[in-house]
């Protein structure tokens, strides 16, 4: 694992697998929807607003994954210390907060023609919602310090303590009995959803799950960038200093 | 052990030759759930019909701000470092300070929950289940609570941050703690919320000293 801890060798790497992961992106979500807008029937009850779906379940099964990735990253980052991993949480938090809004969004939307209403507060729903507030506070936790190492690590230890809402989201709708409707897909004894919806759903899920590797590997050389940036714009401005200050007599 | 206590006997010392932060808690409990009846109306079924919610919610907030300053006033004058070097293991320390943190703000909520609630009208009956409640939901709050204080040492604006932080975490106390007086009021039995309430406890007991000893680490590398 610590063979890419040396940041060189992880931007060398990353440049060779963003293009790819980006066209994939690309690829799967343009399938992806053609699929769910024309190619897939409309549903029996819910009329073409079942096609919300293709974004919103995609976009929520990302909410859980990133933050996952976040958790997973927090960890590796205070058990090993890997330099990289603060690196991967950081990058990666605003963009599970996107899929997060997204997926409360598209639900809200699809909510309002179906339940009648633009939200409830059932339990898979008031969840996720704390999902979000969880992505906002490791965002702000992360930028709270002026050393940003330590709200690195106070982030880590956020991100880890945060991670049991998640399978608290995963099971809600079995745990609650309330509006959500309950798992169609992974579950025991297979998906019961008709495998024409099945297809688009993949398509995007995988296309959405593209389009995170490539934001997420774009947000970490951005970050690691931004940081050479810095180091040499404070090496620029004590460089001269130190030359042009007079020998100090006894300065601290 | 005797460490333990001596922390703890440290904090309650403190805290009543200055007459700490912590006592202002269940003022600002009272206060907050007072302006409840003047912003909504003092109609008295609608009183009645949120009165829990409110008790709860007012409690959350309370303990949140006693919170605040639960590890700051140690980190900035260095006490924090002395306990990260006594044989007591710093789990231990978080231990100790919640449980002074609870008898000092936590406690004397419990007392004045009841009062509140036949403020608002709630119905005699629902009261013991309230006190109940609150007696188990007050400790899982101060523990709860401790990672978020841990967390927020020496940030900017620690408080506001303190509770983004903590009060979606606090939501679970909340739903089973309301659930448990509401279940009383309709004449069904709360033990289930009760129990859902004492199984998180019982969870953030062990747990959250470990998280937040560990964010104190973090805090003092």
């Amino acid at each position: 694992m610590h063979r890419f801890a040396n940041p060189a060798r992880f931007l060398r790497l990353s440049a060779a697998v963003l293009p790819w992961s980006a066209l994939a992106a690309a690829a799967l979500i343009a399938a992806g929807l053609y699929f769910a807008l024309f190619a897939s029937p409309p549903d029996y009850q819910q009329g073409e607003s079942v096609r919300i779906m293709y974004i919103h379940v995609p976009a929520a099964w990302m909410a859980l994954f990133v933050y996952t990735v976040i958790a997973a990253a927090s960890g590796v980052a205070l058990v090993w210390k890997h330099p990289l991993a603060h690196v991967a949480a950081k990058a990666a938090s605003p963009i599970g907060a996107c899929f997060t809004f997204l997926a409360l969004a598209t639900g809200s939307l699809w909510g309002k023609p179906m339940w009648g209403t633009w939200w409830v507060w059932d339990a898979r729903l008031t969840s996720v919602l704390i999902l979000f507030f969880l992505y906002l506070g490791h965002m702000a936790l992360m930028n709270a310090f002026e050393d940003s190492s330590r709200g690195e690590r106070a982030a880590a230890v956020l991100a880890l303590v945060g991670f049991v809402n998640v399978p608290i989201i995963h099971w809600s709708v079995n745990w609650w009995n309330t509006l959500h409707q309950p798992a169609s897909i992974m579950r025991l004894g297979g998906p019961t959803i008709a495998p024409s919806m099945l297809l688009p759903l993949f398509l995007m899920a995988l296309g959405f799950t593209a389009y995170f590797v490539a934001l997420l590997i774009l947000r970490m050389r951005a970050e690691l960038v931004a940081r050479k940036v810095r180091i040499a714009r404070m090496a620029r401005v004590h460089a001269p200093a130190e030359m042009l200050r007079p020998a100090p007599g006894g300065a601290a | 052990m005797r460490r333990f206590f001596l922390i703890v006997a440290r904090e309650l010392r403190i805290a009543f030759r200055q007459g700490g932060d912590a006592s202002l808690a269940v003022g600002f409990f009272v206060l907050a759930a007072v302006l409840f009846p003047l912003g909504v109306g003092p109609e008295p079924n609608l009183l009645a019909r949120i009165a829990g919610g409110v008790v709860f919610v007012t409690a959350l907030l309370a303990t949140m701000l006693s919170l605040e300053r639960l590890f700051q006033a140690d980190y900035e004058d260095g006490s924090l470092d002395l306990y990260a070097l006594s044989p007591l293991p710093l789990e231990a320390v978080v231990l100790a300070k919640c449980g002074a943190n609870w008898l000092l703000a936590g406690a004397p909520l419990l007392i004045a929950a009841p009062l509140l609630g036949i403020l608002l009208h709630m119905d005699a009956h629902g009261l013991p289940t309230l006190i109940a409640a609150m007696l188990l939901a007050t400790p899982t709050l101060s523990l709860v609570g401790a990672i978020g204080a841990a967390l927020t040492i020496g940030a900017r604006r620690g408080g506001v941050l303190l509770s983004l932080l903590v009060l979606p975490l606090y939501v679970p106390v909340l739903i089973f703690a309301v659930g448990a007086v509401d279940a009383t009021l309709q004449d069904l039995s709360a033990r289930p919320h009760l129990l859902a309430l004492s199984g998180l406890l019982a969870a953030a007991l062990p747990l959250a000293p470990f998280a937040a000893a560990g964010a104190l680490r973090q805090a003092l590398e």
